[in-house]
């Protein structure tokens, strides 16, 4: 099927994410990762809890995009109230998986959304601030979204500031082992799909998009990547899941995501 | 029987330079703006802010009136970065203490339940520890294990805005989110309500209404009749945020002199001219919900 987009295939191999986690609260921010979780909770994982992003939980995936045209009557289906604070104690309790956009992420998963620069006091850019990403990503498992895969988000050292733990044992705090404080499970980008499965949670390379070769992959990022044997081609999303996706997403917000 | 209204001016005059403040709402929902542009009109100054940040922290930033800022994130949501925030921060001129969105929400808890610290896994790992300094560590009376000793929040006043209120101070919010209002409201030692609507309190008694009470009205120092006060932050279900407003907001942070073109257009002139500049309570009244 020569005429899948990029960003189609994308969200539905993104989708994978949660495909065995059973019931935990699927949380997408951004468009890309809130299309995934939607298409795995409507297809792949239909026990999956997802909210309308604002404060409930629903029972279905709620399509993205203006109340007109085809959702002009569409009527949020809510199941239980999920204000913020009661999000904190999802969180606490660990039956979540995120899929979050950090803007850099070092060789041990430790990603920032806070300032880019080495002067903390006086930021090169400041960004959002930490948000919830520390409690996050000691508390439940997280995936990565990354529309621009290059050595400026993958970076070579320590990301900036560490917003989220990451496989770095030197940072692990007296009586706590990597096992119980990290659970990263895959970056997906424009290039490809990888995860934290190689030597002592090394990144490695587990499917390439269409036309992406490992050298591109390699050299877009700046730490080292595991390349194994087992490395696949991103696979062609089915018909149920390209239909799913136009629903979700009558308008077509995804088409502008990766503008380049 | 307390009668504790007062107007903006009133509240505001019960507040000193170098306090700490909190404000509740999150980002640009339910802010309570009017009050904030009360203090930007004040000569208040050098205050610790404690706040999930919206434009009430830019504002407040660009006014230089910050000497610190307690914050997890400061975001206008539909546009992300706030931008005289952003600026404060690169320019270096503020102190920051950078922390969790949840740590956050446990150190207000902590200062209500008058605890020095609520022990945590989160902040464990994170450069968050490593910025903050004054951060613990505490070990554990019952495992083998380090834990977070997220300090209480203690506040010398919060700021809050409700649906409505009634004159001793029971305040109502029906919004789909009660954000960390109660709990800014229990960390203070002065809590002032800004409300869309002031009511008698028998309202209160009718059907479901005191469903949407979620702190009792001890925990309330001062309540403000300030129709559209969170303009142009939400108050759900009452209006949406003014997309409009915050996008010529933004915008003023690249102009230079921007701030204080701004400050002169809506905020020197009193709450009244900002609500007529602004397209008026109707118009603030129609503004629609956001869709997530």
């Amino acid at each position: 099927m020569a005429d899948i987009s990029l960003i189609d295939r994308i969200i539905c191999t993104a989708a994978r994410a949660w495909i065995n986690d059973g019931e935990v609260l699927a949380t997408g921010i951004g468009v890309v990762p809130r299309l995934a979780a939607s298409v795995c909770m409507a297809s792949l994982n239909r026990d999956l809890m997802m909210t309308d992003s604002e404060a409930w939980i629903v029972r279905e995936p709620v399509p993205i995009g203006p109340r007109s045209g085809p959702l002009g009557d569409y009527q949020v289906q809510r199941e239980s109230h999920m204000g913020f604070a009661r999000i904190f104690d999802n969180v606490w309790g660990g039956k979540r998986h995120a899929m979050v956009g950090p803007t850099q992420v070092d060789r041990f998963g430790q990603a920032n959304i806070s300032m880019v620069g080495s002067d903390y006091a006086r930021p090169k850019s400041m960004m959002l601030g930490v948000r919830g990403f520390p409690g996050n990503s000691i508390n439940h498992a997280n995936s990565f979204f990354v529309p621009n895969h290059s050595p400026k988000v993958f970076v070579a050292g320590e990301v900036d500031m560490v917003a989220s733990v990451g496989y770095n044992p030197a940072r692990l705090a007296r009586g706590w082992s990597l096992d119980e404080t990290v659970d990263i499970r895959l970056i997906v980008t424009n290039l490809c799909v990888m995860d934290f499965g190689g030597a002592d949670h090394a990144v490695r390379l587990r499917l390439l998009h269409p036309g992406v070769s490992v050298e591109q992959v390699l050299q877009a990022t700046g730490f080292p990547v595991e390349v194994g044997a087992g490395v696949g081609t991103t696979p062609d999303p089915s018909a149920d899941e390209l239909a799913l996706l136009a629903r979700l997403d009558p308008h077509n917000l995804r088409g502008s995501v990766m503008a380049s | 029987m307390a009668d504790k209204r007062l107007s903006a001016t009133q509240a505001v005059a019960q507040l000193e330079s170098g306090m700490t403040l909190g404000i509740g709402g999150w980002g640009p929902r339910r802010k309570p703006m009017a009050l904030v542009r009360e203090i930007l009109r004040s000569p208040l100054q050098d205050l610790t802010v404690v706040a999930y940040g919206g434009a009430d922290v830019g504002m407040l930033c660009a006014a230089g009136k910050v000497k610190k800022l307690v914050f997890a994130f400061v975001s206008l949501d539909f546009i992300p970065l706030e931008p005289y925030f952003r600026a404060a921060r690169q320019a270096g001129s503020i102190e920051v203490m950078e922390i969790d969105e949840g740590l956050f929400m446990l150190g207000l808890k902590a200062a209500g339940m008058r605890v020095p610290y609520i022990p945590t896994r989160v902040g464990l790992g994170t450069d968050v520890l490593k910025r903050n300094p004054q951060l613990e560590l505490v070990g554990s009376p019952y495992d083998q294990r380090d834990w977070v000793a997220m300090p209480a929040l203690p506040l010398d006043a919060a700021l809050l805005h409700v649906d409505r209120a009634d004159a001793r101070g029971v305040c109502q919010v029906k919004g789909p989110d009660l954000y960390m209002d109660d709990l800014f409201a229990r960390a203070a030692k002065k809590t002032f309500v800004s409300c869309d609507e002031l009511v008698e309190s028998s309202h209160f008694s009718q059907g479901d209404e005191a469903r949407y009470v979620y702190w009792e009205r001890a925990q309330t120092t001062g309540v403000v009749h300030i129709p559209c006060g969170a303009h142009p932050s939400s108050c759900a279900p009452l209006y949406g945020f003014d997309v409009k407003h915050f996008k010529e907001y933004a915008a003023s942070a690249k102009e230079e002199g921007g701030w204080a073109a701004y400050y002169e257009r809506y905020i020197a002139g009193g709450e009244q001219q900002y609500l007529e500049r602004v397209g008026g309570e109707q118009a603030v009244r129609k503004l629609p919900l956001p869709v997530f």
